[in-house]
């Protein structure tokens, strides 16, 4: 299959393969990166992951809308605003769930899972019901628009590369509110043991509900992002949440590094598979191995010790 | 296994359970419904076949899987392959460059019937593989899985991405397996014309009685040492396995059985219905299943059919006539199902029904027909107090 291209086209194509690969890895990250507070840390299965991170999106696309019609001299930065308003809605809605469901079935994970497909069905028809059911689009602020030539074979657009630094952001500050913040500490304290942290005062119940919250807000930001490489519609979130539970459940539940592995493995080789095979099978052959290597290996890749 | 001499197959009120069943299928639906809605009823029992499944393994056993999509698809594409190769006679596919092979593959510039669909041209081999195929795929993921005790959530994460990967497998691989409109246009199963009237009606007693086999299967192993096994695993798995049993095994076994089940389910859909598609297969039907499960009650067999008959004539009923109403609907029962009934119409029945009856009838005697008993009081309050 290599015979066709010469070395430089061979390099070009494995360069610019692997940077879509780096996209499809900064969305993965940011997708799992919720999930993995969610399910790493609180053992629930949040099913609705991918409605909160529409969102987040539909949240971007309104932002846009009201920055041009309103202020368009700012349009140039209403992503920015938009990210904070998608991290507050979808945070709040996460928080009034987790209220209102999630906190009566955290002994039955199995319902829970249920539970919050049934509220994925609900906020989808509602995104339905509100924003109709085509896909829209944002438009996107001049300067993220275009390349950038590296070589003349390899491009890199622009948009992409702010999606990575957004997701090195976020990743280095969600990393450092769980490992650096009093709310991090007491976190892993209930997560590690909820009798010790409950014993040495910390209210569980209000880390529960911050956790589920932080990680549904993530989403959002995620959601928001996600507008700048993509259009959403109402059903966008539930073709991502089997690659997402994969990538959390790969990197071994709980486990940030984990994550980052996982996410950079499933996502280079599905990008570089799909210029040589149909997406379609590049995606079956992907997701094959990994539920594959989930049977040999059911930890996943990186595993944190815990105290049941 | 062992069936324990001291408990009947059914006990008094299962019996009457069953028997009211038997006449809601076999007589109240065929006399009140025309051929059209009978179809239709038909179509919701095969989905039954994967419910009753589910109530094994997950309502007894504890294992749920969102992954019994597959086998229902499995078994339904191994009959919807015989029926499109039947159907594609080199004298009924003339116009096509290549005939004899069916229309779709002609479409792919296909030229020649792939080996493996070969074998679907026998009947017989057809009937033993609508079984076997999904068997050997469940007990592949089954050993690879309960032997490294892989079980709850991650198991349900695993097998639906099994789904997600057969349908996304199905809709790439147009040439060999039809892609998104799956496999249609089937007309006659050893040139009797499946679409008539008087097949369909014929099809759906056949349906209903395969249907009534499952249920005394699972019932069978409800009531047999196996079944008891099976609660006690789920309540406490490692006191099962100190106790010395192969508690592997056991979940391996039931998990076949749900996936033969789901196989039967898939091939008599594909008969009734005349295609078979990957929109049978994937993440959303297979979720749906279970939830046909959950309202029926996820410890009651018989409950499983009245839920799934109760859901999908709702579904009908309200997305033909309100189809936004709908997925709020479905949505709220998935939540409602799970926060206000956690057993379902069974449950209902048992906890709240049935009591009364009880009172007013006096004592414990006269206990009148019970559609839907489930697997025993003391059971079901465990659950529910868990």
């Amino acid at each position: 299959m290599f015979a066709d291209y010469s070395m430089g086209e061979l390099t070009a194509i494995f360069a610019m393969q692997g940077f879509a690969g780096l996209i499809l890895f900064s969305i993965f990250v940011l997708m799992a990166l919720g999930l993995a507070i969610i399910f790493g840390q609180m053992g629930v299965i949040n099913m609705a992951h991918g409605e909160f991170l529409i969102l987040g999106a539909y949240v971007t696309y309104i932002t846009s809308h009201v920055f041009q019609d309103v202020m368009p001299g700012l349009f140039s930065i209403y992503f920015f605003v938009a990210m904070i308003l998608a991290f507050i809605a979808s945070g709040a809605l996460g928080m009034f769930v987790e209220w209102a469901l999630i906190r009566h079935l955290y002994k039955r994970p199995l319902d829970t899972l249920l539970a919050t497909w049934g509220l994925s069905l609900i906020l989808q028809q509602a995104y339905r019901s509100i924003f109709g059911a085509r896909e829209v689009g944002v438009t996107i602020p001049d300067w993220m628009m275009g390349s950038v030539y590296l070589t003349d074979m390899i491009e890199v657009p622009i948009n992409g590369l702010f999606v990575m630094g957004l997701t090195v952001i976020i990743f280095a500050a969600v990393g450092a509110l769980m490992f650096r913040s009093t709310w991090g500490r007491s976190m892993r304290a209930v997560v590690q043991n909820r009798t010790m942290a409950e014993g040495v005062g910390i209210d569980s119940e209000k880390i529960d509900r911050l956790t589920f919250g932080l990680g549904c807000g993530i989403a959002g930001v995620a959601g928001s992002a996600f507008t700048m490489i993509g259009s959403t519609g109402p059903t966008a979130g539930q073709q991502y949440i089997v690659d997402t539970f994969l990538v959390v459940v790969f990197g071994g539940a709980g486990s940030l590094l984990g994550l980052v592995a996982s996410a950079f493995s499933i996502s280079q080789a599905q990008s570089i598979l799909e210029f040589f095979l149909s997406g379609s099978m590049a995606k079956v052959l992907t997701l094959l191995a990994v539920v594959g290597i989930l049977m040999l290996r059911p930890q996943g890749l990186f595993t944190l010790k815990l105290r049941k | 296994m062992l069936i324990d001499r001291k408990s009947r197959f059914l006990t008094r009120e299962e019996m009457i359970g069953f028997a009211i069943l038997a006449v809601v299928i076999f007589l109240v639906l065929p006399l009140a419904l025309d051929t059209f809605r009978l179809n239709l009823f038909g179509k919701y029992l095969t989905y039954a076949f994967v419910a009753v499944g589910l109530v094994l393994c997950w309502g007894a056993g504890g294992i749920l899987s969102l992954g019994q999509g597959v086998f229902f698809g499995l078994g339904g594409y191994g009959m919807a392959m015989f029926l499109k190769l039947e159907a594609s006679t080199p004298e009924a596919t003339a116009i096509q460059s290549t005939p004899g092979i069916p229309d779709f593959m002609d479409w792919n510039q296909l030229t020649a019937l792939p080996w493996w669909w070969e074998p679907f041209h026998s009947l017989a081999f057809t009937m033993i593989a609508v079984v076997i195929v999904p068997v050997a795929v469940a007990f592949i993921i089954g050993v690879a899985m309960f032997r490294r005790r892989v079980g709850g959530v991650y198991f349900a994460i695993i097998t639906q991405a099994l789904a997600a990967i057969l349908t996304i497998l199905i809709i790439g691989q147009q040439g060999f397996t039809g892609g998104l409109n799956g496999i249609t246009d089937l007309r006659t199963l050893k040139g009797w014309d499946i679409r008539s009237d008087e097949a369909k009606e014929i099809l759906y007693f056949v349906n209903g009685a395969l249907l009534f086999a499952c249920l005394f299967v699972a019932q069978y192993v409800r009531r047999s040492k196996l079944g008891r096994l099976l609660i006690a695993m789920r309540d406490q798995e490692d006191r099962v396995r100190f106790s010395g049993y192969d508690v592997a095994s056991f979940k391996v076994f039931v998990f076949c059985l749900g996936a033969a089940f789901a196989g039967i389910g898939g091939a008599m859909f594909t008969l009734q219905v005349g295609f078979m598609s990957p929109t049978l297969v994937g993440i959303v039907p297979s979720i749906e299943m279970v939830i046909f499960a959950a309202v029926g009650g996820r410890l009651s067999i018989i409950g499983a059919v009245y839920g799934t008959l109760l859901v999908n004539w709702a579904k009908t009923t309200f997305s033909e006539s309100f189809p936004e109403l709908w997925l709020f609907g479905l949505g709220a029962l998935f939540i409602a199902v799970v926060m206000a009934f956690p057993n379902g119409l069974a449950g209902l029945w048992s906890e709240q029904i049935m009591p009364r009856l009880r009172k007013r009838t006096g004592g414990g005697n006269g206990a009148p027909a019970s559609p839907a008993p489930v697997a025993g009081l003391s059971e079901v309050r465990k659950a529910a107090a868990e």
